[in-house]
C-alpha cells in the first residue's frame, strides 16, 4: 500500500495496469486498494503541479504568521477553522515556535493579498497579530525544482 | 622516418587486430537521427546524488586538488574495506589488498597486464562486456569464448568450463549480474565454477560493478565461496550503483602481492585515481545508502515492466535478474541483430545495441536498458510492438521456452514465500 502511495505521489497518470506490473500484484489488487484509500481519504486529490509563472499569468504569494489565542475547548481549531475555510489559503499550519499559524495566501497581486489580510484574516476574534511576508520567488515546490538545469546528458549508446 | 609509410603501419599489429567496438558504430547513427528514444545507454538516467556532489564541491573548496597515495586514499580504502565487510563478510586489509583504480576499466586492464603472458588463455563468457576480449588480447592473451545461450539463462556450467581449460588457460572472467544479458548467476552453479577453479588452479577475475543491482535473490560474490578469496580479484565501483559514471573511480581487491603488482603498473601509467571522485566516493560509501536503495527500487519497477512488454509483443525474453539490461530475442522478426537494430532506428526511432556487438553469441537478440523513465520505456515498447508486428510476431504468443530464474530464489526462502 506504502508503495502504490509512493508511486501515485510521484506520477498520478500510471494506470493501476502498469503499477500492478511494477509491484508485481493483480490489477483488479490494485484497483481496489486505489478505491479503498479514495474512500478513506488517504488519497485526497489527483493534481498538476503547475508553474504559473511561465503560463504568463501573474499571481503572488504570501506566507502570513498569525498568532492567535487559543480557546478552551477547541485551542487552534476553530479560529485555524475559520481562516483556512477562505478559498484563498492555498495552505496552511500549525507551527511550533514565536507564532502559531503559518498562512499561505494566493492573490491576483499584493493588494488583494493586503486587503484579504486587513479585512478578513486580522479581523477574526482571536487573531492577535499577522506578519505578512510575500515570496520573491518559487525554486521547488512539493520536491520539484521548477527551472532545473539538468537534463540528459548522456551519450545517445553507451557500452 | 618514411614519409610514404601510412600511420595505420606503423600502429602495433596488437592494436590494429582490435576492432572498434560495435556499440560505437551504431552510436554514430543514432546521433544522426532526431527525436530517438535511446534503450541503448549503459548508465544511470539518474545524475549523482546531491549529497555526493556537494560533498564533492565542499573538498574543492577546501582544497583537495592534490595527488594521493598510488593506492588511493586511504580513507577511501577503509570505506570500501568496511563495505565489503558488512555486505559480504570479507575481510582485506586496506594497506594493501585495494587498489583505487580509475573506473572498473582500469582496473580491469591492471589485472589483465599483470597477469597475462603472452599466448596465455583467458576464460570469457560470451555475451560479454566489450572490453574484456581486447584487454586480453591487449596484453597479449588469447580469448577462449565460452558462449552462453537463453536455454540455461545465459549462465555458463562447470562442465563448460572444465571442457575449455588447456595447458595454457589461467584466468576465468566473470561479471554478474550480466552486461548485456542482466543474468544473475546462482549460487550452487557458482560454487561448481569454483571447484573446477580450485582444482584446475585458474585464477578468476570477477567483475562485479552490478553487484547491488539485484532484484531476483541475492548476489553471491564469489570471493566468498571456500577458497576462492586467495584466487579472485574483485573488481568493482562507484559508476552504476551510485550514478557515478563520468567520475572515473572504481577499485581492486585481491591477494597483497597481485594489488602490489596492479600498483606498480597504476603507479608509473597514471599514478593514481582523481582526488575529486575519490572524495565523493567516501561520501556515496559513507551516506549514499538511501538514495542507492532509491534507485535500485526504481529500476526493479522499471525491469517488470520491461520483462511484461516483450511478453506482450511476443519477443522471448529471459527474465533479467539484476543490471539494468534485458536482452530479448528478435530473430523472430527474420532480421538480424544488426538489421533489427538499424530497421527499427530508422522506422520507429528506437535505439537499442545489436546483440552481436557483444560477441557472436549475442547474434538474434538486442540489448535493451531500462535506465530511462517510465514514460519514455512505454513509448518506446508501444513503437517497438508496432515494428515487429508488422514483421509477423504474434502479440502474447512465445513460442520458445524461456527459462524462468526460480534457481536464483533459495528453497528456504521459497517457502517462506509460499
Ligand atoms: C560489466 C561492466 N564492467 C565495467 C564497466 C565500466 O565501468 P567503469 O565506469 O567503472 O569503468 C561497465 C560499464 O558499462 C560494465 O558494464
Amino acid at each position: 500500500m506504502k508503495e502504490v502511495l509512493e508511486i501515485l505521489e510521484s506520477d498520478a497518470r500510471l494506470s493501476a495496469g502498469e503499477i500492478a506490473i511494477m509491484l508485481s500484484m493483480e490489477e483488479e489488487e490494485i484497483q481496489r486498494v486505489i478505491k479503498e484509500l479514495e474512500k478513506k481519504k488517504v488519497i485526497l486529490k489527483y493534481m498538476t503541479l503547475v508553474n504559473w509563472e511561465k503560463a504568463g499569468e501573474e499571481k503572488v504569494l504570501a506566507m502570513i504568521e498569525v498568532r492567535v489565542t487559543p480557546q478552551r475547548d477547541t485551542g487552534f481549531d476553530a479560529v485555524a477553522e475559520r481562516i483556512y475555510r477562505f478559498p484563498q489559503v492555498r495552505s496552511m499550519h500549525l507551527m511550533s515556535g514565536a507564532y502559531d499559524l503559518a498562512v499561505f495566501v494566493e492573490g491576483q497581486n499584493m493588494r488583494e493579498v493586503s486587503h484579504f489580510v486587513a479585512t478578513k484574516l486580522a479581523t477574526i476574534e482571536g487573531v492577535l497579530s499577522t506578519t505578512t511576508h510575500f515570496v520573491l520567488r518559487t525554486y521547488k515546490q512539493d520536491g520539484v525544482i521548477l527551472e532545473d538545469g539538468e537534463k540528459d546528458r548522456r551519450l545517445a549508446v553507451s557500452p | 622516418m618514411n614519409r610514404n609509410t601510412s600511420w595505420s603501419e606503423l600502429v602495433n599489429p596488437l592494436v590494429r587486430s582490435i576492432p572498434w567496438s560495435g556499440i560505437r558504430k551504431f552510436f554514430d547513427l543514432v546521433t544522426e537521427t532526431p527525436g530517438v528514444i535511446s534503450l541503448g545507454v549503459g548508465e544511470p538516467d539518474f545524475v549523482t546524488p546531491w549529497h555526493i556532489r556537494e560533498a564533492c564541491i565542499y573538498s574543492l573548496e577546501k582544497g583537495y586538488t592534490m595527488y594521493t597515495s598510488n593506492y588511493g586514499l586511504l580513507e577511501l580504502r577503509q570505506a570500501i574495506a568496511r563495505d565489503l565487510q558488512s555486505t559480504r563478510r570479507l575481510i582485506y586489509n586496506p594497506e594493501n589488498e585495494i587498489l583505487i583504480t580509475v573506473g572498473v576499466s582500469e582496473g580491469l586492464d591492471l589485472a589483465m597486464r599483470a597477469l597475462v603472458c603472452p599466448g596465455d588463455e583467458v576464460l570469457v563468457p560470451e555475451p560479454s562486456y566489450v572490453s574484456y576480449a581486447p584487454c586480453v588480447v591487449l596484453s597479449g592473451g588469447r580469448v577462449v569464448s565460452l558462449p552462453s545461450t537463453m536455454d540455461s539463462g545465459f549462465r555458463i556450467s562447470a562442465e563448460q568450463v572444465a571442457a575449455s581449460i588447456t595447458p595454457r588457460t589461467k584466468i576465468l572472467l566473470l561479471c554478474y549480474p550480466n552486461n548485456p544479458t542482466g543474468t544473475v548467476m546462482d549460487r550452487q552453479t557458482l560454487l561448481e565454477i569454483a571447484e573446477v577453479v580450485r582444482d584446475r588452479n585458474l585464477l578468476v577475475i570477477s567483475d562485479e560493478i552490478y553487484d547491488k543491482l539485484t532484484y531476483v535473490g541475492e548476489h553471491t560474490c564469489i570471493a566468498t565461496l571456500p577458497g576462492m578469496k586467495e584466487r579472485t580479484v574483485l573488481l568493482n565501483g562507484f559508476s552504476k550503483t551510485y550514478a557515478m559514471t563520468g567520475w572515473r573511480v572504481g577499485y581492486a581487491a585481491g591477494n597483497a602481492d597481485f594489488i602490489g603488482a596492479m600498483t606498480k603498473i597504476h603507479q608509473y601509467t597514471m599514478l593514481c585515481a582523481p582526488i575529486t571522485a575519490q572524495m565523493a566516493a567516501v561520501e556515496a560509501l559513507q551516506n549514499g545508502g538511501p538514495a542507492m536503495m532509491h534507485m535500485v527500487q526504481e529500476y526493479n519497477r522499471r525491469r517488470l515492466l520491461v520483462i511484461h512488454a516483450f511478453r506482450d509483443m511476443g519477443l522471448p525474453c529471459f527474465e533479467p535478474g539484476g543490471a539494468f539490461y534485458a536482452f530479448p530475442e528478435i530473430s523472430g522478426t527474420g532480421l538480424s541483430s544488426e538489421e533489427f537494430a538499424r530497421h527499427l532506428l530508422q522506422e520507429e526511432k528506437v535505439a537499442v545495441v545489436p546483440g552481436n556487438a557483444f560477441g557472436s553469441s549475442g547474434e538474434g537478440f538486442v540489448r535493451c536498458s531500462y535506465t530511462t523513465s517510465v514514460e519514455s520505456l512505454s513509448e518506446a515498447f508501444r513503437r517497438m510492438a508496432r515494428f515487429v508486428k508488422a514483421r509477423g510476431v504474434q502479440p502474447k504468443t512465445v513460442n520458445v521456452t524461456v527459462p524462468d530464474v526460480s534457481y536464483l530464489i533459495p528453497p528456504a526462502a521459497e517457502e517462506a514465500a509460499g
